[in-house]
């Protein structure tokens, strides 16, 4: 039969029948799962928190990198957008200090002005000169915008108050992207005049452009207002609001985390520049950011995986290995302890028969001569020869004395077996007789017929004639529990080979299940534990074949019946020193 | 024939003594070892029936004893007991054959007595 593979332990089901000095010491199931938790526990908990006292330790010092890099990309822009505008703003004061009022009024210098600023700065496109009344006198550049008057406009207002402006990105009367940086003179007079100078947001943003911010980074600038002033990546094109609020207002470079529309969590630093409307944002993907932490992270977390998984595997390994160790031991342990105690058993069972039969051998003896003599007298006077009665009588006393003797030498022979081990020459047709002169009342009152075939030339054997006697007990008494009244049991003897004789017992009983015929001789393998059966009569049998040298096999039918071969050498082998001399009893 | 019979029990071997000599073996029976020993030391016996175990003194014991006697004398072991030690001592002591388990029919012993006769020379 092809048993399934199975991984359960055999102490997994191990349920304890005995009880008193036979009970198993241990609990198992609880022995391995506490060394389990235990070993496990103390192994794979430190490691846990080892993991993650590095992951919060790592994850802390990866956001302060990425604070501190973006707020130094953040300054460095800033500090290049503002020396752009106010540089430009220099070149504008200086062109008005160094030209009087009415050299301005003269286009062509003026022209002349645009050219040499455009040359030496760059992104300047126009320069107009706007009055004190807030009207373009001069102007210089690609569109038409001489004589506007620019005395409403926001920026005039600024820079009539401030004395300088930088305007936000508008599109103005031209209707094109542009800012524009205005710059006041005060006449000795009283009055002023203001030069105003068109800023290309092209130049503009390709400043910002040519930033490094890394491959799904967006670096841009917005007003105090929230309205695009470069083109963005994330939100949009220039002059469109973005969607998240503002952020508020610091002097200093700052760096906060939000998420995108898209639920994205990203890094944003941002700064105000200073006497602008300008706010510089620089947007970055976190997870860009803190990719190279991630990757470390996960291979980190999968050694992690891989270290728990076989601190895992070899824990339950070695727990399962060790308490099967403990269990076998302990089975061991109760089985010998089982044994001894038959085996006391039987030899004060020995005893106590040996007396009982002594004890009666002699009023026995004594009834034998005094009814033999009552009958020598009568044979011998001639007195009472015709008196057939008394003759029957006294023949009746002396058959029943026959009788008992039979009784008692059959007890003592046993008996005198049982207590101790020797190789003795003997006949096995007497043995098995012998032993079932013992079962001679059970096989009558439950009607069993026992046929027994010994070969008549079948060799003597040399063996110990108690474990023979034992062996043979177990077997017939299995068999006798394995079977209905008015079974057969037949018990035959073979020469099997010149060492060898091959002793079976049959029976039509019950038979043993296919799955269990595997496990009969295991110690505490027992089908009747509830009957009291303690699973130990075969396996103590198989034990004593196995001391004697020979061994046993067992073929069964369910149903239809079992047999039990023994196979026994002519001379057993000599050992010393066996402890257990083992037992009678019950499948 | 000239039996000598040893037993504890005087019912058992008074009432075997008068058997024998029913029988033509003269016998005679004690039951104390000093009894049996004296009895040996006054008369010739061709034959001593010991019982195996004996109060005081083993058979086994009482038979070196009574060897000692009488070098001739032989010896027929009968025992209540049957314990493997028992058996193989008295077997080797008196010949297998010669130890006998009780009760014992008187045929039985007679029998046994005729052929410890006649194997005579070949045992001490």
């Amino acid at each position: 039969m092809a048993a399934p593979i199975s991984l359960k332990p055999k102490f997994w089901d191990h349920r304890d029948i005995a009880a008193g000095p036979y009970k198993h010491l241990f609990n198992f199931r609880r022995i391995w799962k506490l060394t389990v938790l235990l070993t496990a526990g103390v192994t794979i908990i430190p490691l846990l928190f080892m993991a993650f006292i590095d992951y919060k330790v790592t994850q802390k010092a990866t956001e302060a990198e990425i604070q501190f890099r973006t707020a130094r990309l953040v300054s460095n822009t800033r500090r290049a957008v503002s020396f752009f505008l106010f540089e430009r703003a220099a070149a504008l004061e200086f062109v008005v200090q160094d030209n009087s009022f009415e050299a301005l009024h003269d286009p062509v210098r003026l022209a002349e002005l645009l050219k040499h600023l455009k040359e030496a700065f760059g992104g300047f496109t126009d320069l107009g000169v706007v009055d004190a009344l807030g009207g373009q006198r001069t102007y210089v550049g690609p569109y038409e915008l001489e004589g506007v008057d620019y005395s409403h406009e926001v920026w005039y207002q600024q820079v009539v108050e401030r004395g300088m402006h930088v305007s936000d990105v508008f599109l103005g009367f031209r209707q094109v992207p542009h800012l524009i940086i205005a710059v006041k003179h005060s006449l000795p007079n009283g009055s002023f005049f203001v030069v105003r100078a068109s800023i290309d947001t092209q130049e503009f943003n390709s400043l910002l452009f040519d930033m490094e911010v890394g491959g799904l980074g967006d670096i841009f600038l917005i007003n105090h207002q929230g309205i695009l002033q470069t083109p963005s990546r994330f939100y949009g094109d220039v002059l469109q609001k973005i969607p998240s609020p503002t952020p508020e207002f610091s002097d200093k470079t700052r760096v906060v985390q939000h998420e995108s529309p898209e639920g994205t969590p990203l890094v944003v630093g941002y700064a105000y520049i200073t006497d602008t409307p300008f706010i510089l944002m620089i947007c970055k993907h976190k997870r860009e950011l803190i990719e190279s932490w991630t990757r470390a992270n996960m291979q980190l977390l999968g050694f992690l995986a891989v270290s728990i998984l076989i601190i895992l595997l070899v824990i339950l390994g070695v727990a399962t290995y060790l308490v099967e160790q403990l269990h076998t031991a302990d089975q061991r342990r109760v089985a010998t302890l089982h044994q001894v105690e038959y085996a006391n058993k039987m030899a004060s069972i020995g005893r106590l028969a040996a007396g009982v039969a002594h004890e009666i051998n002699n009023p026995l003896a004594i009834i034998n001569e005094k009814a033999g003599l009552i009958k020598d007298l009568f044979a011998f006077d001639q007195r009472y020869e015709e008196d057939e009665k008394l003759i029957r009588l006294l023949d009746g006393i002396l058959q029943s004395v026959a009788r008992c003797a039979t009784i008692t030498r059959r007890l003592l022979n046993f008996a005198r077996h049982m207590d101790d081990s020797q190789v003795v020459p003997l006949q096995l047709r007497e043995t098995i007789l012998e032993v079932l002169g013992f079962l001679g009342k059970e096989t009558e009152y439950r009607s069993i017929a026992v046929s027994l075939q010994v070969p008549e030339d079948l060799p003597e054997l040399q063996m110990d004639r108690s474990k023979l006697q034992q062996i043979l007990l177990n077997l017939i008494n299995n068999s006798f529990a394995a079977m209905r009244d008015g079974g057969h049991l037949s018990i035959g003897a073979t020469h099997a080979d010149e060492k060898h004789v091959k002793v079976s017992v049959a029976d039509d009983g019950c038979g043993i299940p296919e799955g269990d015929l595997k496990r009969v001789f295991e110690p505490f393998f027992s089908t009747k534990t509830k009957q009291g059966g303690t699973g130990l009569g075969l396996s103590i049998t198989y034990g004593l074949v196995q001391e004697l040298g020979g061994h046993i096999d067992v073929e069964s039918q369910l149903g239809k019946g079992t047999v039990f071969t023994i196979t026994l050498p002519l001379t057993q082998k000599r050992k010393g020193g066996e402890a257990n001399a083992g037992a009678a009893g019950g499948r | 024939m000239r039996v000598l019979l040893v037993d504890d029990e005087e019912e058992l071997v008074s009432t075997l003594a008068e058997r024998l000599n029913m029988r033509g073996i003269e016998a005679d029976w004690a039951t104390k070892v000093e009894d049996a020993i004296s009895l040996v030391g006054e008369t010739s016996y061709d034959i001593a029936v010991l019982d195996i175990k004996l109060p005081k003194m083993s058979g086994l014991q009482l038979k070196k004893k009574l060897e000692d006697l009488r070098p001739k004398m032989k010896f027929i072991f009968m025992t209540g007991h049957g314990s493997e030690a028992d058996f193989r001592t008295g077997a080797a002591e008196a010949g297998e054959a010669f130890y006998l388990v009780k009760p014992v029919g008187i045929e039985i012993l007679v029998e046994k007595m005729q052929e410890v006769m006649q194997s005579e020379g070949k045992r001490s």
